[in-house]
């Protein structure tokens, strides 16, 4: 399904621009060269030789030196709403998407109440429709008020639009509950995006268990904690033929429990949020809650380079950012006490590119490809610049550096894990679903010609 | 030195400034008028989230003697009881402009959090599991006045060391000043990566008898109940350090408050190689050296920026 069929979005003018001689990048597509191209009726119309688009009637961006990719696509965003509109709602989080560079998001259900019900559902994508700058998707949970006992109504849940379940932020801990489940997806449909963990391993353990943590007298969250469970739910999913999405993977054992699962063909994807493929508990040194403190936690270097590793040969599909807003209060404590998560809608890209292609660890297509890589494992389409295909466009200068932080945030809450950061690469335009929906306030775009 | 958030971050040097500027007011501490008024016209605020006998009366009585206006506060039957958060309440004492604020803190970093919020000197007195800088200093105080150095002594740190900010402390401390440091429990209470501090692991007392120091750590009874040791009786069958497994030259140190019978026997503890009381004495001076060495140390000191009235008056005046 296209995104705009799947997800909802607040209707608004189809672009007619022309990107004049950008730098078009579509790796899936086969694209790689310099074009002009033309956006129009809510599609990417062509791709024209440089400088020969006809331009009559549209927004002409000189874009020569600028590059264009297919808009990104986040499978993994906490819009905290119902319930904690002070962190984050869907206008708020939708326009800190918008800036990202994202044409579609999809929201977790660990709401306050957490989004079990049709009528809960229902309620969002109005909300959507009414408020949301890109496309979003709401999840809905597996189990009633996410207490890993007993299932939602899964059917209802779904023709009231839920594009998938999750009880992200918190694991299903009974096995037996998780396996029925994966039985009821064949009646259900929709993927089941895993929250990774055993508690009982985990317990109050506040970062990753290693040297660190030992340092530091923080109790650990050990690697196992994590990749027992995608062992185990792999495991499931294979016997029952059902299909699993692992979210934000952190471990190396983790990484390896998926690519062996995917060896064995079980229906399985995975994310990995860009702060793990950037930082390691080495940070936590610090005791900085607002930027280092989130579960799963940061960990150690072979950890990253695994991530990394299965960027590269496909075993994580894509990069979602666990986007997870908190209020100053929440976060101004000391670490053990403050809230788990951080924000990364409005950095994902510039902190990637900057982090991981300039140095050259990963190339730049690489990045692109990963960076929309969330909409497939979800039914939806990944967004393209083929043309005829529904305008998915990000406009970014590879070359601009900015502050992160220094203009404030489209996002309600600022616990940004690249806070001061300089980075370098930044989202100048956005058109998602064929409207503009993100144009930096210091970028300013041609006449009509 | 502005503050006092770690052994960590403090250099050898630092730490052997610390111990001698302690040497010195054990001097004063020999006069019928133990009191000095190097610190006169300053407030010292102690700010206690946890219970504590020895760390709390020793840092108020460092205050006192150095004729500091105390003022202590203890999270029971403060506005901390009211849900007032860590940041307001330093906002609220730093209005009395205090000169340095002692604070005591159930989770790691809670000190650095506050030197951040405040123009105080702070001290950290415990920060959850983390550390607890007064304590090593003292200890390593204690044990420089029996051993001259600890150049090359081999210290092992008995007991619960994963729930122990001063196992932490005092490895780091122990291991800066020279020593070489074993740190000895079942593996369940020694935190994975610890070596990374620069210690040995052994998860026996096999080879205790080739330490100069036994440090033992408390054991706490609500470990049984998470099964981290199947039973108090076991535990002290395997680590318990008795007059038996302690042989005459070794010397016995422990944190106090000490669970008799269980990671010491009442034997040990009352023996002539025990510690345990010279401990208790160094901690008043060492947290007066404390106090003193961020609060009217020479290079580093911060007296200026504290704008509060003159200069200190020389160690050695009689108030």
């Amino acid at each position: 399904m296209s995104l705009t069929d799947a997800l909802d979005v607040r209707p608004g003018e189809d672009a007619h621009l022309v990107l004049r001689r950008a730098t078009v990048l579509d790796p899936v597509a086969g694209i790689d060269a310099v074009h002009d191209l033309i956006i129009r009726d809510g599609k990417v119309a062509e791709l024209a030789a440089p400088g020969e688009a006809d331009a009559e009637g549209a927004e002409v961006v000189e874009a020569e030196g600028l590059h264009v990719f297919p808009a990104f696509f986040d499978p993994h965003v906490h819009l905290r709403t119902p319930g904690h509109e002070h962190k984050e709602d869907v206008e708020t989080g939708t326009r800190a998407a918008a800036a990202g560079g994202y044409c579609g998001i999809l929201a977790m259900a660990n709401t306050q109440p957490p989004v079990s019900t049709a009528a809960d559902v229902s309620a969002l994508r109005e909300q959507a429709r009414a408020g949301a700058s890109v496309p979003v998707g709401f999840l809905a949970t597996v189990t009633k008020a996410m207490a890993g006992e007993e299932l939602t109504e899964m059917v209802e849940l779904r023709e009231a639009g839920a594009v998938g379940f999750s009880d992200d932020g918190l694991p299903i801990v009974d096995a037996g509950v998780m396996r029925r489940a994966l039985q009821y997806q064949h009646l259900c449909g929709g993927n089941i995006a895993l929250h990774e963990e055993d508690p009982r391993l985990s317990r109050d353990g506040a970062m990753h268990e290693g040297p660190v943590s030992a340092g530091l007298g923080v109790a650990g969250i050990p690697s196992v904690s994590e990749s027992t469970m995608v062992a185990r739910d792999a495991g499931l999913a294979g016997y029952e033929g059902a299909r699993i999405h692992v979210q934000h993977l952190s471990a190396a054992e983790s990484v390896e429990a998926v690519r062996a699962a995917k060896a064995a063909g079980v229906q399985i994807s995975a994310e990995a949020s860009p702060h793990h493929l950037c930082l390691t508990h080495e940070e936590v040194r610090s005791l900085d809650p607002h930027r280092f403190k989130m579960n799963p936690p940061l960990r150690e270097e072979r950890d990253r380079q695994a991530l990394i590793e299965g960027l590269r040969d496909g075993t994580v599909e894509c990069i979602a950012t666990d986007h997870a807003p908190h209020q100053p209060e929440e976060k101004d404590v000391p670490f053990e006490q403050a809230a788990m998560g951080v924000t990364g809608l409005e950095t994902a890209f510039a902190a990637l590119h900057t982090e991981l292609v300039l140095p050259g660890t990963i190339d730049l297509a690489l990045l692109v490809e990963r960076m929309a890589g969330g909409a497939e494992p979800f039914d939806l389409e990944r967004p393209t610049l083929a043309p005829g295909s529904e305008a998915n466009v990000v406009l970014c200068d590879l070359g601009a550096e900015w502050t992160v932080g220094e203009d404030g945030y489209e996002s309600r809450s600022a616990n940004s894990w690249c806070a001061g950061k300089t980075l370098t690469g930044r989202v100048l335009m956005t058109v998602a679903a064929g409207q503009v929906a993100f144009r930096l306030r210091s970028f300013s775009l041609g006449v009509a010609a | 030195m502005k503050h006092l958030l770690s052994i960590e971050q403090l250099s050898r040097e630092e730490i052997e400034a610390i111990l001698d500027r302690a040497e010195s007011f054990a001097e004063v501490g020999r006069r019928d008028i133990k009191k000095v008024p190097t610190l006169r016209g300053r407030t010292v605020v102690s700010l206690f989230y946890e219970s504590s006998t020895r760390t709390s009366s020793s840092f108020d009585l460092a205050a006192k003697r150095l004729s500091a206006d105390l003022v202590s506060v203890k999270a029971a039957g403060s506005s901390v009881e009211k849900g007032e958060s860590l940041k307001d309440t330093i906002a609220t004492l730093s209005a009395y402009d205090p000169a340095a604020i002692v604070i005591r803190h159930p989770y790691a970093g809670a000190a650095q959090m506050v030197s951040g919020w405040t123009p105080a000197a702070v001290v950290n007195a415990g920060d959850g599991k983390h550390e607890h800088p007064s304590q090593a200093l003292l200890d390593v105080y204690t044990l420089r006045r029996r051993l001259g150095s600890l150049e090359g002594i081999r210290i092992w740190i008995v007991g619960d060391v994963l729930h122990s900010r001063v196992a932490r402390s005092n490895l780091i401390a122990f291991a800066r000043m020279g020593a070489e440091v074993t740190v000895c429990g079942p593996p369940t209470l020694i935190p994975r990566g610890i070596e990374a501090l620069g210690c040995d692991v052994s998860y026996s007392l096999d080879g205790i008898e080739e330490a100069e120091v036994v440090y033992a750590l408390r054991m706490q009874k609500e470990r049984m109940s998470e099964s981290f040791v199947p039973s108090l009786r076991e535990y002290a069958a395997s680590f318990q350090i008795d007059t038996r497994r302690l042989n005459p030259r070794q010397l016995l140190m422990h944190p106090g408050p000490v669970n008799r019978g269980v990671e010491l026997s009442g034997e040990a503890i009352d023996s002539p190689q025990s510690l345990i009381a010279e401990q208790v004495a160094a901690g008043l001076v060492v947290r007066m050296a404390i106090l003193y060495e961020l609060l009217a140390g020479g290079e580093g000191g911060n007296t200026a920026e504290q704008g509060e009235g003159s200069r200190p008056t020389p160690i050695g005046t009689p108030a």
